[in-house]
């Protein structure tokens, strides 16, 4: 039954080869090959799929080579049951050996078409139709990393559910973009590393750089201020753009859930300015959300290019201080900016007159309260002593 | 104030409800007294309930109502109505105190019995209290303002002045910088939230005892909203004053009708609507202090 059908499916494709004869990509495929795997249901003794679509492998990457070339170990027709499986090596040199140094390395788990897809379907990555077209990376990446037995098993975060939440990955999704960062956009392709490694474009120091391939205006900005001279000189405690902004679920910054997640984030380095920043008006209402703003770290200070008040750039140097508050308060004046955004009730030496006005509200606080409160009780327990006396003699009278 | 209950019911004794044997009512305070208590309380309700969410932003409650009302814009804008309606409340009770003063020459408003100034009976009343509590002495004889009424009325007075003072410098800095050093724009914060902690506090614990809930007037006193009370009730509580206006034969000129039934029904849901918003508050403003 099997050799019936076999020779009937051989003469059709037979007559598709010649109906197809004029286009070269498909001349040069072989029809011997053909004449079995043209059939896409085709498959071997183990269930696996070993059917080619003749018209889509002729128009793809590899559609002028022939099977041999890749197929090596096939020599004759017919060939035995069990093949070695294709060694894409054998031309990609240079990939495979970038994929043997990467976190992706062990072969069996990723073998080249986890991320091409098709062996016979392989298209330029500038092509819609490959899986490695920008726009498709996310969806290809995702297929593993967004999958949380497989993020579980590797001790990973499921980064696919926030990557397309992000800027970047409406950017992509929704508006199409192909310059919006996708995955290999920061970490690469092939020769993908651990952001422990210090090789790796994830690596804390090389990040300014790597989101300087596209924001290489933030980047300058970023170098020269003071977390980026701190970082260039090695000191990995400073932050770079991923510490503010995340790696993966990169909000708007304007976007009221950033406001409210980044001064936590400054204020886990600067605790003691995050502190004295919370006794203030600005803390007290944003803190209850985003809906009117009121100043945020970088508000004042600015987000990338930070320099410190002796530095005459820096938006917090003394001269430039009425512009800076003047931001957000008309009419601001000399007066105005000797406001304290970061003042210390609570420390004598830095701010005398602000700890004894505290001093005094909290004595008169404390003072009155406690003298009202005793006052109070005492006054309680005679009324009611005297009341139930007054009702217990009425009693009396009455019975 | 046209009452039909009122109108109807001359008699207390042919009234079926239970009412005092002695019938007697005298007024304590004016129309204009009592209005002006409500702006002060309802301002200060709103003042309370928009202001503690921003003194304490991180507790979950603020977040909660900032959330439910559309953000702390909303919170703001209702603070800051609220804080001009006491703002005119204060200014009205001012203008009455000037031209009490100086058009109707009163002097009994600077000192004597009927004073809001503090005296040296007060002292010794306060004293006299104090061992009475104790049982070392007789109760006191207050008269029209107790020392503790006094003081009620002097901490509501400064704080409207610290608190209103501290919250325009806020509002208005740079108008305020304009002749205010830098750190007083530091400070005004520190002050208008302590002292309207203090407000809050004092307000919603020692005035609701010492005024409505201890077991003389339990469980409100009426007399702030109806104007009048008992002749019971003006002889124990105040017997002094009594005692001078029988004797200068001014007591019936104070006579005044009773509250009808709606007038009271209409306070009771007015005041304890009141103080269950106050006792909230302060259970939230405590529970959040201590979390601080």
């Amino acid at each position: 039954m099997k050799t019936v059908s076999s020779i009937a499916l051989a003469l059709l494709a037979f007559g598709g080869g010649l109906l197809v004869v004029g286009a070269p990509g498909a001349a040069r495929a072989e029809t011997d090959c053909l004449s079995c795997h043209g059939d896409k249901a085709l498959q071997d003794a183990s269930g696996q799929s070993v059917g080619v679509d003749a018209h889509t492998f002729a128009a793809s990457l590899h559609g002028n080579l022939k099977c041999g070339e890749c197929h090596i170990t096939i020599k004759e027709y017919p060939h035995p049951d069990q093949v070695t499986p294709v060694k894409c090596e054998g031309c990609h040199a240079d990939k495979a050996a970038d994929l043997a140094g990467s976190v992706h390395s062990v072969k069996a788990e990723h073998p080249c078409t986890s991320c091409h897809g098709d062996a016979h379907a392989i298209f330029p990555k500038s092509d819609p139709r490959s899986a490695v077209y920008p726009l498709n990376i996310p969806r290809t990446c995702g297929a593993c990393h967004g999958n949380d037995a497989m993020a579980k098993k590797h001790g990973l975060p499921n980064v696919y559910a926030l990557y397309i939440d992000s800027i970047h990955g409406f950017a992509l999704s929704k508006e199409g973009l192909l310059v919006a960062a996708n995955c290999q956009s920061c970490h690469g392709s092939h020769h993908i590393l651990s952001h422990k490694d210090p090789q790796s474009p994830t690596y804390k120091a090389n990040i300014p750089q790597t989101c300087g391939s596209c924001h290489a205006g933030i980047t300058a900005d970023y170098m020269s201020g003071v977390h980026g001279k701190a970082v260039a000189a090695g000191n990995l405690k400073a932050p770079v753009c991923t510490d503010c902004h995340t790696a993966h679920a990169i909000l708007q910054p304007t976007a009221a859930a950033f406001r409210m997640q980044s001064t936590p984030i400054c204020g886990s380095c600067h605790k003691e300015k995050l502190a004295t920043y919370r006794d203030t008006f600005h803390s007290q209402l944003g803190a209850l959300g985003g809906y009117v703003e009121t100043a945020r770290c970088w508000d004042c200070h600015g987000a990338h290019q930070i320099l410190p008040a002796s530095d005459p750039r820096s938006p917090i140097a003394k001269a430039n201080l009425v512009v800076t508050c003047g931001k957000c308060h008309a009419g601001a004046n000399a007066s105005f900016v000797q406001y304290q955004p970061h003042a210390n009730a609570r420390n004598r030496k830095l701010n005398p007159a602000l700890y004894f006005v505290r001093l005094f509200m909290n004595l008169l606080l404390a003072g009155t309260l406690t003298f009202f409160v005793i006052h109070t009780i005492l006054w309680l327990i005679r009324s009611r002593y005297d009341q139930i006396k007054r009702k217990a003699a009425e009693g009396g009278k009455h019975a | 104030m046209p009452d039909p209950v009122q109108a109807t019911g001359e008699s207390p004794n042919k009234s079926s409800e239970p009412r005092r044997a002695d019938g007697r009512h005298f007024m304590r305070f004016t129309r204009a007294q009592r209005y002006l208590h409500a702006a002060l309380f309802s301002s200060f309700l709103g003042l309370a309930a928009t202001g503690l969410p921003l003194r304490f932003s991180e507790s979950v409650w603020a977040r909660g109502l900032a959330t439910a009302v559309g953000g702390f814009g909303a919170i703001l804008f209702f603070h800051k109505f609220c804080a001009l309606v006491l703002t005119l409340a204060f200014l009205i009770h001012v203008k009455d105190l000037v031209t009490r003063a100086l058009v109707h020459r009163e002097k009994g408003i600077f000192w004597g019995p009927t004073s809001m100034v503090a005296n040296w009976k007060d002292v010794k009343d306060l004293f006299g209290h104090l061992r009475w509590f104790v049982g070392l002495g007789p109760k006191p004889q207050f008269d029209r303002y107790a020392y503790w009424e006094k003081f009620d009325y002097w901490a509501v007075f400064w704080g409207m002045v610290v608190i209103g003072f501290s919250g325009y410098a806020m509002w208005f800095a740079p108008f305020f910088a304009r002749f205010l050093p830098g750190w007083a724009l530091n400070a005004v914060l520190v002050i208008h939230s302590e002292e309207g902690l203090l407000a809050i506090l004092f307000i919603f614990s020692i005035h609701f005892v010492n005024t409505h809930l201890r077991p003389d007037s339990f469980p409100m006193d009426m007399v702030i909203f109806t104007g009048v009370e008992s002749e019971e009730e003006f002889k124990t509580k105040r017997p002094k004053e009594y005692q001078r206006l029988a004797s200068q034969g001014k007591l019936e000129a104070r006579v005044a009708e009773e509250p009808g039934i709606w007038q009271i029904n209409f306070s009771k849901v007015v005041g304890y609507t009141a103080i269950t918003i106050g006792l909230v508050l302060l259970a939230l403003t405590l529970s959040a202090y201590f979390r601080e």
